[in-house]
C-alpha cells in the first residue's frame, strides 16, 4: 500500500517556508524545501507560500504546474524515469516505456499499487550515448533493455 | 480589437514612452519617436501595422509570438519589432520575403491548433488571430495536428484529456480555453494594468494554458475582479463578453462617462443601432487611461431592468397606492401643490436636492429651480453627506474647494497616505493606477481601522499601517505634523514662500506642544508610536508625497478639522503645487464635484460664491431675470428637521435616496412623512419614494447629454447613446417642472445650459462644448487665465494667496463607547456594490455580494457567542437591525464593519444624527453599537419592509 503519512499541517508548511525567507527569490527554494520534506508540494501549502511571499495564489500554481518535479500528491517509495528524449526513442525507449507500463499496470506518471514504484518520463538525462537510459531515484542507469528493467523493477520492489 | 470609428483608437503595439527623440528609417519612412519607444510603435506611429499577436499597447511588450519580425539593416537574424528599442538611424524593414515566410509559418502553425468555426464564434469581425491570418496573407495549413487543445474527442471518439471545456462562472464574461492561443496578454493585463495578479499560465509547453487562480479555481473562484482588464486585452473569443455573445458585434461606438464612482472613467458605448452591446473603456480616457472597474465596465444592466418606472405617477398620501399618470398631470399636480404651500406656509416652506449622479447641467438646473422659481435658497446635495467637509476645510486653507492634482499625478509619486479611503474597493481604477506605481518603488502609508487590501496584497504591502480607532483622525494626522514640526523635518522654505509664517509660527507652537505627541496619543488612536514616527518621517523625507482621502476622514463630527489637518500636513512638507503631491479627495459619486461646483449648497451659488454677496447674486438676477433670495437656505438634516416642526412642506428630490444614504433613517422618515409633497425624480421607486406624492421618472446617463466633473476637476462629455425610455432627459423634467411653475424657460440642448454656466460662473468660464469635443475633457479652473483648464492647483502660488495653516484641536466625538454599546461600528462600500446599491443591486453584481454583512474580529465574536455566517442583531442608541457576520482580522478588536447597499439592512437606522462642526456631514464612521446573536429580522426591519411595500403599490393607469 501507497504510504499513508497524516497531511503535512500548517504550522509545519509555515516553519519551512520561514527558513528560506531572508533568500533571494525565495518561492524555489521553498518549494524545493516542502517537497523534498513531505515528498510532495500540498495543494494547502500555496496560499501559505503566496501570503508569506505577497504574491498571489494564481502565480504560486503557475510556477509549481511549471516545473514537473513538483508533485501534487506523494510518489511511491521509489522512481523510475525513463527517458523519451530523441536519442531514446531512436534506441527502442518508447517499446521499453510501453512495456513497462504495461507490466506495472499503470499509466505515466502512475504508481504501482503497493506503492513501491512512480514512474515517469524524463526528457535528456544527458546519456544519450548509452541509450535508452533512466534514472531509479538519485541513479542513472544506461543501456536500458528488457531485462534491465525487470532487474531494476525487482530491486525497487515493484 | 476592431477600430469601431474612432480613428485614433488604434493599437499601437506597446505602451508610450518618454524620451529624447529619436529618428529612424521604417519602410523608407523617416519617424521621429521618444527614446525607448519600441520598433512596433514607431512603425504604427507612421501609420505602418506590422503583424502581431502577443504585444497591445496596454501592456509591456513580451516577443512571444513571433509574428512581428522585421528586418533591420546591420542585424542578424529577424528580430521581433515589439522588444527591439529604436535607435537613431536605424533602417527598418516590415516587409520582405524573409519576414513574411516566417509570418505565415507561424500562423500556419497557431491556425493548426485553432477551431475554424469563425463564422459562429462571437469575436467574428472582432479578432486579431483573424486579422493577422488575413494580413500575413495564410493560404494553406499544412499540419494535420495530432494533438488540439480544441477537439473535445479525437476522431475514434474518446475523450481529449487538452480539451477544457468553457468557464461560465463570471457573470459578465466567458473563458474557453479551446480558443485560447496562450499569447499572455490577459495574465499581463491583470498584472500590469489592474495589478490583481489573478491569472497565470500553468504548465509548460504544449500544456500552457491560462488559469484563473490556483489549480482548481474557476474565474469566480479566483482572485478575479471582474474588472475586464483580461478581456479587453484577449486578441480572440477565448476571453468574451457575454453580451457580445448574445447581442453580436457592436458596429458604432460613442465616447461618454462611466457614471459609478468620482474616477470618472472614459468609456466607449459599443451599440448596434440603440442597443447597448458592451462598455469599454477609452484608452484616451485622462482619468482611467483604458481601464475599467467591475461597475462602470460590466453594470449597466440596470438601465433596462425591468423595476423601471417609465411612467410619472401621483398620489394624494403616501398610504395610498401610486396611480400612473402623463407627465402632463403628474407635473400639473406637482407645481399647483408645491406652488399651493408656499402660498400656505410661505416662500421657504419648499426646497430642493440637487443629485450628485445627475449632470452638471441637471445640477446646476435643479438649484436655478430652487433660486429662481421657488425664489429661496433651499437646495443641497449629497455632498453635504460626504465630502462638505472637504470643501470647507480645502477652501479654507488652499483657497478651492477641489483636490489639487489630476490621476496623472500618481505616477510620479515617491510616498503616498491613504487615509480612510478604501481605494481597491471605492476608486478601483484610480486603485490601480496606485498600485502600478507601488509596484514601482514607491512607498504607501495606510490610515484605517480596518486593514484594507492595499495594505497587503499581491506586490502591494504598505510600509506602515496605523490601525487607528474610529474617531481620532485628527488625534493621528495632528501627531504625523507634530513629529514633523518637532524632528524639524518641516520644509522651511516653501512654507516660508508660499504661507503665511506668522500663522506658521502660531500653529507650529500648537502642534510642538508634547500633547500631541504619537506617545501622548498611543492609548486614545491605538497606533503604535514607533509606527507613527516612522511613517511621519518617512513622509517628509520620503521625496514626493501625496495624500489621497476618502470618507473615513470627511463623515466625522470632526471631519472638516482632519481635511484642515491634512492640508497643514502637506504644507508643512511642500507637497502642494507640482506633480506627485498634493492633497486628493476621493469623491464617492460620478458628479458630486460637479454638483457642488453648480451651487447646489444652500449658501453658494455656482463656482462657490457666497449668496450674500450682492455683485454675485446681480449676476444671476441679470442672468435669469429674478431677485434672488440673500439668506442661505436650508441643508439636508435642517430640511429634515423643519419637516418634523412643521415649518418644512414641500421636497422635490433629484436623483438620490435619502432615506436610505442618510443617517439615522428614523429621522429621516419622519421627515419625510410630515411633508405634504414630496417628489422623488429617480429612476427607479426607491425608499425615499416610499414617502413621495409625485414619482417623475428619471433618465439613465446612457439617455443624456451633458458632463460630469471628477474628482480631479475633470469636466467630461456624457452623450447620448439611446433615446430616454421614460421620454425625457432629467434636465427636461426639470424644465418642465419649472415651466409649470410658471418659468419662462427654453433649453433646447444642454450645450446652451453649459453656455449660462461660463457666462455665470469664472472657473467655468471657458468651458463649451465645442472645447470639449476638440480636448476630450478639461479641467477647472478654465477661463481666459486658463484657456486648456487646470490639470494642477497652486503651482505659483496658493489660490487664496497664502497657504494657511490652522491649528486642529482634537476633540474627541460625543457618540462613545459604554457597556450598554461596547463596539464601535464604521461603515463602507465593497467593490462590486455602490452606493445604497440601486444601480449594482440591479445588475450580476449580486453576484458578488448579495447582501450587507458585519465585519467581526474573532475575539469580538467569541466573546458574544457569534459564528461565522451566523444571523446578528445590531444595536446603536439610534436603532437596531440585523444581518449576518463574518469572522476576520481585518478589524481591531473592538471595531465592526459594515456596507450600507442593501436596503433590507438599512445599515443607517444605527448611525447616529450626529455630524460635523462646520458643514453638518454626518459621522457615519463612528456609531457606538452592540451586537448579539439573532434569529431573524428585526421589528423595525419587519415594520418597515411593510410600510415599502403598501407604498409601492402601483394601480394602472385609468382608461
Amino acid at each position: 500500500m501507497p504510504q499513508r503519512l497524516p497531511a503535512p499541517t500548517e504550522i509545519e508548511i509555515t516553519a519551512l517556508i520561514d527558513r528560506h525567507l531572508s533568500l533571494e527569490g525565495p518561492l524555489l527554494p521553498i518549494l524545493h524545501a516542502i517537497q523534498e520534506r513531505f515528498g510532495h508540494v500540498p495543494a494547502n501549502a500555496q496560499p501559505l507560500i503566496a501570503a508569506a511571499l505577497n504574491i498571489s495564489k494564481a502565480e504560486v500554481h503557475g510556477v509549481v504546474s511549471f516545473y514537473h518535479d513538483f508533485r501534487e500528491v506523494p510518489a511511491g517509495r521509489h522512481v523510475v524515469k525513463i527517458c523519451r528524449a530523441e536519442a531514446c526513442q531512436a534506441m527502442g525507449a518508447n517499446a521499453l516505456a510501453d512495456e513497462t507500463l504495461a507490466k506495472l499496470g499503470i499509466a505515466w506518471h502512475g504508481t504501482t499499487a503497493n506503492g513501491a514504484v512512480t514512474v515517469e518520463p524524463v526528457y535528456c538525462l544527458g546519456l544519450c550515448a548509452c541509450a535508452p537510459a533512466a534514472m531509479v531515484d538519485d541513479r542513472v542507469v544506461g543501456r536500458v533493455d528488457r531485462a534491465r528493467m525487470t532487474a531494476l523493477l525487482r530491486e525497487v520492489g515493484a | 480589437m476592431k477600430d469601431f470609428i474612432l480613428p485614433n483608437d488604434r493599437d499601437m503595439g506597446t505602451p508610450a514612452k518618454m524620451g529624447p527623440p529619436v529618428t529612424l528609417l521604417i519602410d523608407g519612412f523617416e519617424v521621429t519617436v521618444p527614446e525607448g519607444t519600441s520598433v512596433m510603435r514607431a512603425a504604427a506611429e507612421a501609420g505602418i501595422q506590422v503583424p502581431k499577436l502577443c504585444a497591445t499597447d496596454s501592456v509591456e511588450a513580451f516577443g512571444s509570438c513571433r509574428l512581428c519580425v522585421v528586418e533591420i539593416e546591420g542585424r542578424r537574424g529577424t528580430p521581433a519589432s515589439c522588444t527591439t528599442p529604436v535607435a537613431p538611424g536605424m533602417v527598418v524593414r516590415t516587409q520582405s520575403d524573409t519576414v513574411r515566410k516566417i509570418r505565415r509559418g507561424v500562423m500556419e502553425l497557431y491556425i493548426s491548433d485553432h477551431p475554424l468555426d469563425c463564422l459562429t464564434c462571437a469575436a467574428n469581425g472582432d479578432c486579431e488571430l483573424q486579422d493577422m491570418a488575413g494580413a500575413v496573407g495564410l493560404r494553406d495549413v499544412r499540419y494535420q495536428p495530432e494533438k488540439t487543445h480544441f477537439q473535445p474527442r479525437n476522431t475514434s471518439g474518446e475523450v481529449n484529456p487538452q480539451f477544457i471545456p468553457k468557464d461560465t462562472s463570471n457573470p459578465y464574461f466567458t473563458y474557453d480555453p479551446a480558443k485560447c492561443i496562450v499569447c499572455s496578454r490577459c495574465v499581463r493585463a491583470c498584472e500590469e494594468v489592474q495589478g490583481t495578479f489573478a491569472l497565470t499560465i500553468e504548465g509548460r509547453g504544449f500544456d500552457s494554458r491560462v488559469s484563473f487562480g490556483a489549480k482548481t479555481d474557476t474565474a469566480m473562484e479566483s482572485d478575479c475582479v471582474s474588472c475586464g482588464a483580461c478581456v479587453q486585452a484577449c486578441p480572440t473569443a477565448t476571453l468574451q463578453e457575454k453580451s457580445v455573445i448574445e447581442l453580436g458585434t457592436p458596429q458604432k461606438s460613442v465616447i461618454t462617462t462611466c457614471a459609478y464612482c468620482g474616477v470618472g472613467c472614459s468609456f466607449k458605448a459599443e451599440l448596434n443601432g440603440d442597443q447597448l452591446v458592451r462598455m469599454v473603456p477609452y484608452k484616451h480616457g485622462k482619468a482611467n487611461r483604458g481601464h475599467s472597474c467591475v461597475k462602470g465596465r460590466f453594470a449597466y444592466g440596470y438601465a433596462t431592468h425591468q423595476d423601471r418606472i417609465l411612467k410619472p405617477m401621483i398620489r394624494d398620501r403616501i398610504d395610498q397606492p401610486w396611480q400612473e399618470v402623463s407627465w402632463d398631470a403628474a407635473l400639473r399636480f406637482a407645481a399647483d401643490r408645491m406652488r399651493g404651500l408656499q402660498e400656505k406656509y410661505g416662500r421657504r416652506s419648499i426646497g430642493v436636492i440637487t443629485s450628485s449622479r445627475c449632470t452638471n447641467e441637471e445640477t446646476y438646473l435643479v438649484q436655478k429651480l430652487a433660486r429662481g422659481v421657488f425664489m429661496n435658497n433651499n437646495t443641497d446635495t449629497c455632498a453635504r453627506v460626504c465630502h462638505s467637509p472637504t470643501g470647507y476645510g480645502l477652501g479654507q486653507t488652499f483657497g478651492t474647494s477641489a483636490g489639487t492634482q489630476d490621476f496623472d499625478s500618481v505616477e510620479h509619486t515617491d510616498v503616498v497616505i491613504v487615509i480612510g479611503a478604501n481605494p481597491t474597493d471605492g476608486h478601483p481604477v484610480f486603485a490601480s493606477r496606485l498600485k502600478k506605481r507601488l509596484r514601482a518603488g514607491a512607498r504607501l502609508i495606510v490610515i484605517d481601522p480596518r486593514r484594507i487590501d492595499l495594505v497587503k496584497s499581491a506586490h502591494i504591502k504598505a510600509a506602515y499601517h496605523l490601525p487607528l480607532r474610529p474617531g481620532t483622525n485628527v488625534a493621528v494626522v495632528s501627531a504625523l505634523s507634530h513629529v514633523i514640526v518637532t524632528e524639524g523635518l518641516m520644509d522651511e522654505a516653501f512654507i516660508r514662500e508660499r504661507c503665511d509664517w506668522d500663522e506658521f509660527q502660531d500653529y507650529a507652537a500648537f502642534i510642538a506642544d508634547p500633547r500631541h505627541s504619537p506617545e501622548a496619543n498611543e492609548m486614545l488612536t491605538g497606533v503604535p508610536a514607533a509606527d507613527l514616527r516612522a511613517a511621519a518621517r518617512l513622509f517628509a523625507t520620503g521625496g514626493n508625497g501625496a495624500i489621497y482621502y476618502g470618507l473615513g476622514v470627511t463623515e466625522h463630527s470632526q471631519g472638516s478639522t482632519t481635511v484642515i489637518a491634512i492640508a497643514n500636513l502637506a504644507m508643512l512638507t511642500g507637497n502642494v503645487g507640482r506633480k506627485g503631491v498634493g492633497v486628493n479627495p476621493l469623491r464617492g459619486q460620478n458628479n458630486v464635484q460637479g454638483s457642488c461646483d453648480m451651487g447646489s449648497f444652500p449658501h453658494e451659488l455656482p463656482g462657490y460664491r457666497h449668496v450674500k454677496g450682492a455683485e454675485v447674486r446681480a449676476v444671476f438676477e441679470e442672468a435669469w431675470g429674478v431677485t434672488i433670495d440673500p439668506e442661505p437656505g436650508l441643508r439636508i438634516p435642517n430640511m429634515l428637521d423643519a419637516a418634523v416642526e412643521g415649518t418644512f412642506k414641500g421636497l422635490y428630490c433629484q436623483g438620490e435616496d435619502i432615506l436610505q444614504s442618510d443617517p439615522d433613517t428614523k429621522h429621516v422618515a419622519a421627515g419625510l412623512a410630515a411633508m405634504d409633497c414630496v417628489i422623488v425624480h429617480d429612476l427607479f421607486l426607491n425608499e425615499t419614494a416610499n414617502y413621495a406624492h409625485v414619482f417623475l421618472p428619471g433618465s439613465t446617463f446612457l439617455e443624456k447629454d451633458g458632463t460630469f466633473t471628477n474628482a480631479e476637476r475633470r469636466i467630461n462629455r456624457v452623450r447620448r447613446v439611446m433615446a430616454p425610455r421614460n421620454g425625457y432627459a432629467d434636465w427636461e423634467v426639470t424644465q418642465l417642472l419649472a415651466r409649470a411653475m410658471g418659468a419662462d424657460w427654453h433649453y433646447t440642448h444642454p450645450s446652451q445650459i453649459m453656455d449660462e454656466i461660463a457666462l455665470t460662473t469664472p472657473s467655468f468660464a471657458g468651458v463649451n462644448y465645442a472645447v470639449l469635443e476638440e480636448k476630450g475633457s478639461v479641467q477647472w479652473p478654465c477661463n481666459a487665465a486658463n484657456p486648456e483648464g487646470t490639470p494642477l492647483m497652486h503651482v505659483d502660488g496658493f489660490v487664496r494667496g497664502k497657504g494657511r495653516f490652522i491649528v486642529t484641536e482634537y476633540v474627541a466625538t460625543e457618540e462613545r463607547t459604554g457597556p450598554r454599546f461596547p463596539l464601535l461600528l464604521t461603515t463602507g462600500r465593497i467593490l462590486s456594490q455602490y452606493n445604497v446599491g440601486a444601480q449594482t443591486r440591479r445588475t450580476a453584481n449580486v453576484a458578488w455580494h448579495d447582501q450587507d454583512v458585519l465585519e467581526i474580529h474573532p475575539h469580538d465574536a467569541e466573546l458574544r457567542g457569534v459564528n461565522d455566517g451566523d444571523f446578528v442583531r445590531l444595536a446603536s442608541r439610534s436603532g437596531d437591525t440585523t444581518l449576518r457576520a463574518t469572522i476576520t482580522d481585518r478589524v481591531s478588536p473592538g471595531v465592526v464593519y459594515t456596507t450600507f447597499h442593501h436596503p433590507d439592512t438599512q445599515a443607517n437606522v444605527i448611525t447616529t444624527d450626529f455630524s460635523d462642526w462646520a458643514t453638518n456631514c454626518p459621522e457615519y464612521k463612528v456609531t457606538a453599537v452592540q451586537v448579539s446573536p439573532s434569529n431573524g429580522p428585526s421589528d423595525w426591519q419587519e415594520g418597515y419592509n411593510a410600510q415599502a411595500a403598501l407604498a409601492r403599490r402601483i394601480l394602472p393607469a385609468a382608461e
